[in-house]
């Protein structure tokens, strides 16, 4: 099923704009992330879609040729999975995975059949009987979805499926749920504020700033080409390099350095990955700060500019605290972006 | 979610209730207080007839000295029973709060078989003690009702206290007496003053206790059932019940803004 | 445990306290079996006088135990659904109409008794019937119920468990008997076991609204307290105690399991 959003706004009573009118296409069997900072409408977005909050005027929600933007959650057959995963405590895993099939008043035996169906697709046997309270925060995660997808929903979406875990599991289970969601083929989308999250899972990322999509498409393009400096500090840490641009070249207290095109207006900008500590390199700084990280050694670097730039050092020692370095950076790894003035 | 319908609704049956039993026979009873031969002046009547007058002050009277006997009596045993212990500790505290459900009659039959005429006291004494029909007597059956509800106030706040309180204070040195006067009675007092205030207000409006023990006495609920009953001035019942009403009301209110929540009136 | 003077003093006042509250209770139901009270339990043991009160008040304990049980539908009708719709909507108004709805808690029974014998003592067909009885304990019961039920609503994630269950496509209705009723179990169990126990006990408004015809137990009660001979009264007070203590154990052992639920 598609998804396609037409200008989709919301504004609150209080005037509080929490989005702005907003597009997005998401083609059938398609994961897509919405990914921003809290605050940023994300999570109204996704309210919108399922039908849990009401747009402003003007705004449209299709599912496939269905306009969907008047008709109540109830009626709209999405799979809803929420932060806390709002499973209900007064029935057994499999009484919540079997409630959505009998609000479709189903039969008895499809009921039955289908829910044993997605409870081996989730591997949940071992729960069917459990009271909810009696699960750890991984098994509700996977009973939340298993609830959400038994239905079969025209769209799945998940709020934060995974921020009620504890660091250590999330990285597990954001590896199982790419998996599971891969598996049910289905059109889903699913809010994070968590980039690492949002790459892992999604075919395709809409970055979104102070209500609006910034910029979207595949983790890939995200991060090599951002559009804008807050895609590229927001997704996978960009560091903004201070200096004077002239033509082709960025003159910065520590040295000049190549950039890859002329680049008059532009802010240029670097992820720590690409800042090598290089004898040859153009550029002098100051060892400020190391961390040992086990794969590389974080270095800090001052003298660059007002602000510390980090690179990634993968050498079997760290520069001593103090000791003068030289530092290079790769044209083709500096991004060049807009100046903004409204800085986000 | 939409503005939900369905939520609207579930307020009806609560609203048509309310007006009809609540709402517009209260506003009737104002009407009723105001609508007699005196007017508006029947308030004033209230306060300036002695017999009313009396009975308010006498109401009052009794209401406060329960108030503080039960506060004193409840706290004294809340904490005892809070802080230690002991086999049969469950069986007392299970004998101190039954009497919660007990109506006012029975409670005023109890002081009767305590102080009546065939009364355990008369009989143990053999001589004439006979105080269930007294203010004393009305006092003890007061006093029945409200130490239940005052102990579990107190106990309530009393396990809400952080051990850690009274323990920082013993490690600075300070003896029993002080952790009581200084750590415990403190935070023990937003509670107190809420559980007195619903003391005081249930006394003031106890009627079935006097009912069996307040023939000679005039305090307010007698005086209100008997003006209504014997005198058929329902103007002045009205306005008495007007006055009740608001007293009590105003001190739980007050009583709420100390402790957030409060326990069942009655009696 | 250590005995110190004011330890001393606090063991003395829990004790002579506890005999002020057990005493008379034990004498009246000791009295309540005695042949002669007067002349003390060697008269006797007896169970006469509970068959006296039996062939006297039989139809006060049925009126009560069938109050009981109609107050607790109305209040299970009203209350529950006003605590759903105060815990889905909180605000002042909300505040407001759940301060008004515990008004009876506040003002005297009396006092309420008589501005509802103004405003319906002339509607004969009503004020004799003993549908106003039980209009008087919904009033004075009801506020316990909707208190009960919105202590247990208000700490789950209502919104949240009813968004879920509507997006599996349940209605509001659906969602009521599903998800609302079964989760505030806990609180209408305790609401319902205090109704049933303070609609039985009830006297101060019920003396004002009963009619010669419609005696119920409290009544019956202070009835026989004065018409009585002492042991048949207590053989009735006796009677009392073996339906209400009961209750009042299941409601506090009720209360207490929601509030553990509550907190």
């Amino acid at each position: 099923m598609t998804l396609t959003l037409k200008s989709v706004s919301k504004t609150y009573p209080d005037g509080t704009v929490a989005l702005q009118p907003t597009e997005l296409h998401v083609e059938p069997g398609e994961i897509v992330s919405l990914l921003g900072p809290s605050g940023c409408g994300k999570t109204t977005l996704l309210r919108i879609i399922a039908g849990l909050e009401t747009p402003n005027a003007g705004s449209e929600v299709r599912f496939g040729d269905d306009d969907v933007t008047n008709m109540p959650v109830e009626h709209r057959k999405v799979g809803m999975v929420f932060q806390s995963y709002a499973l209900f405590p007064n029935m057994s895993v499999k009484g919540n995975i079997a409630y959505g099939l009998k609000m479709q008043k189903l039969g008895r035996d499809a009921i039955e059949e289908r829910v044993t169906e997605v409870i081996r697709l989730c591997q949940l046997e071992p729960y069917v009987d459990r009271r909810i309270t009696a699960l750890s925060g991984g098994q509700r995660q996977r009973v939340a979805l298993a609830r959400a997808f038994a239905p079969r929903p025209r769209i799945l979406l998940l709020d934060e499926p995974l921020s009620a875990l504890d660091a250590a599991l999330r990285v597990t289970l954001r590896e199982e749920l790419a998996g599971l969601l891969r598996r049910f083929n289905i059109t889903a989308l699913f809010v994070t504020h968590d980039q690492d999250e949002a790459m892992a899972i999604a075919d395709k990322v809409a970055v979104m700033s102070h209500g609006k999509v910034v910029q979207t498409g595949t983790p890939e393009e995200l991060y090599r080409n951002p559009k804008t400096s807050f895609v590229a500090g927001f997704v996978g840490h960009a560091m903004q390099l201070e200096g004077q641009v002239r033509g082709s070249v960025l003159e910065m207290s520590g040295g000049r350095l190549e950039l890859p095109r002329a680049g008059d207006d532009c802010d240029v900008y670097v992820r720590a990955e690409d800042v090598a500590l290089d004898e040859a390199g153009p550029l002098k700084a100051t060892v400020e700060s190391s961390t040992f990280l086990g794969t590389h050694y974080r270095v800090g670097l001052s003298g660059l500019g007002a602000r510390t730039i980090f690179a990634n050092h993968a050498g079997q020692k760290s520069p001593a605290l103090g000791s003068q370095v030289r530092v290079a950076m790769h044209p083709s790894a500096l991004m060049l972006l807009p100046r903004e003035d409204d800085r986000s | 979610m939409r503005p939900n319908a369905f939520v609207q609704l579930c307020f009806l049956p609560l609203i048509i209730f309310t007006l009809a039993f609540l709402a517009l026979p209260l506003v009737r009873l104002f009407v009723s207080s105001v609508s007699g031969e005196d007017g508006w002046s029947i308030y004033w009547k209230v306060v300036t007839t002695p017999r009313y007058l009396d009975a308010l002050l006498q109401t009052v009277f009794v209401s406060l000295a329960v108030t503080i006997a039960a506060l004193v009596i409840s706290t004294t045993v809340g904490l005892f029973l809070a802080r230690n212990e002991f086999r049969g500790r469950g069986m007392i505290l299970s004998v101190l709060t039954l009497p919660l459900a007990f109506p006012g009659v029975v409670i005023g039959f109890l002081i009767i078989l305590l102080g009546g005429r065939q009364g355990l006291f008369n009989q143990i004494t053999s001589g004439h003690v006979v105080f269930a029909y007294t203010m004393f007597g009305l006092f003890l059956g007061y006093l029945y009702f409200s130490i239940p509800r005052v102990l579990l106030t107190v106990m309530a706040a009393t396990e809400k206290l952080d051990p850690a309180l009274e323990e920082a204070a013993r490690s600075l040195g300070a003896g029993s007496f002080h952790v009581i006067k200084d750590v415990i009675m403190p935070g023990l007092a937003p509670s107190l003053v809420a559980a007195g205030a619903i003391a005081f207000a249930t006394a003031m409006g106890a009627f079935g206790t006097a009912f069996t023990l307040a023939t000679n006495i005039d305090v307010l609920p007698m005086v209100i059932y008997t003006e209504f009953t014997l005198s058929a001035n329902i103007a002045m019942a009205a306005a008495l019940s007007v006055v009740l009403g608001l007293v009590t009301w105003l001190l739980l209110v007050i009583a709420r803004s100390f402790s957030g929540t409060t326990a069942a009136a009655g009696g | 445990m250590k005995l110190t003077l004011p330890k001393m003093l606090q063991i003395a006042v829990t004790f002579v306290t506890c005999a002020f509250l057990l005493v008379p209770t034990l004498q009246s139901v000791l009295a309540g079996v005695t042949v002669n009270y007067f002349k003390g339990v060697s008269s006797g043991l007896t169970l006469k006088w509970i068959g006296r009160v039996w062939e006297l008040y039989a139809d006060s304990i049925f009126l009560s135990i069938w109050l009981a049980i109609a107050c607790l539908v109305c209040t299970l009708i009203i209350g529950v659904p006003a605590a759903y719709g105060l815990a889905r909507r909180p605000g002042w108004v909300s505040r407001v109409l759940e301060e008004f709805i515990s008004l009876p808690l506040a003002i005297p029974g009396l006092a309420l008794a008589l501005a509802l014998l103004q405003l319906y003592g002339s509607m004969k067909g009503f004020r004799t019937s003993w549908t106003f009885i039980l209009a008087g304990h919904v009033l004075y019961t009801l506020p316990f119920m909707v208190r009960s039920v919105l202590a247990v609503l208000s700490v789950i994630d209502l919104k949240t468990l009813e968004e879920g269950a509507a997006s599996l496509g349940a209605g509001p209705w659906r969602r009521f008997c599903d998800i609302v009723v079964p989760n505030a179990m806990p609180g209408i169990l305790a609401g319902a076991l205090t109704v049933v126990t303070l609609s039985i006990g009830e006297f101060n408004l019920t003396w004002m609204l009963h009619t010669p015809y419609l005696k119920t137990l409290p009544v019956g009660l202070a009835d026989s307290y004065a018409s009585m001979r002492l042991e048949v009264a207590s053989a009735y007070t006796l009677v009392f105690f073996v339906i209400i203590v009961p209750l009042l154990m299941a409601m506090q052992w009720a209360s207490n399991r929601a509030q553990r639920i509550a907190q």
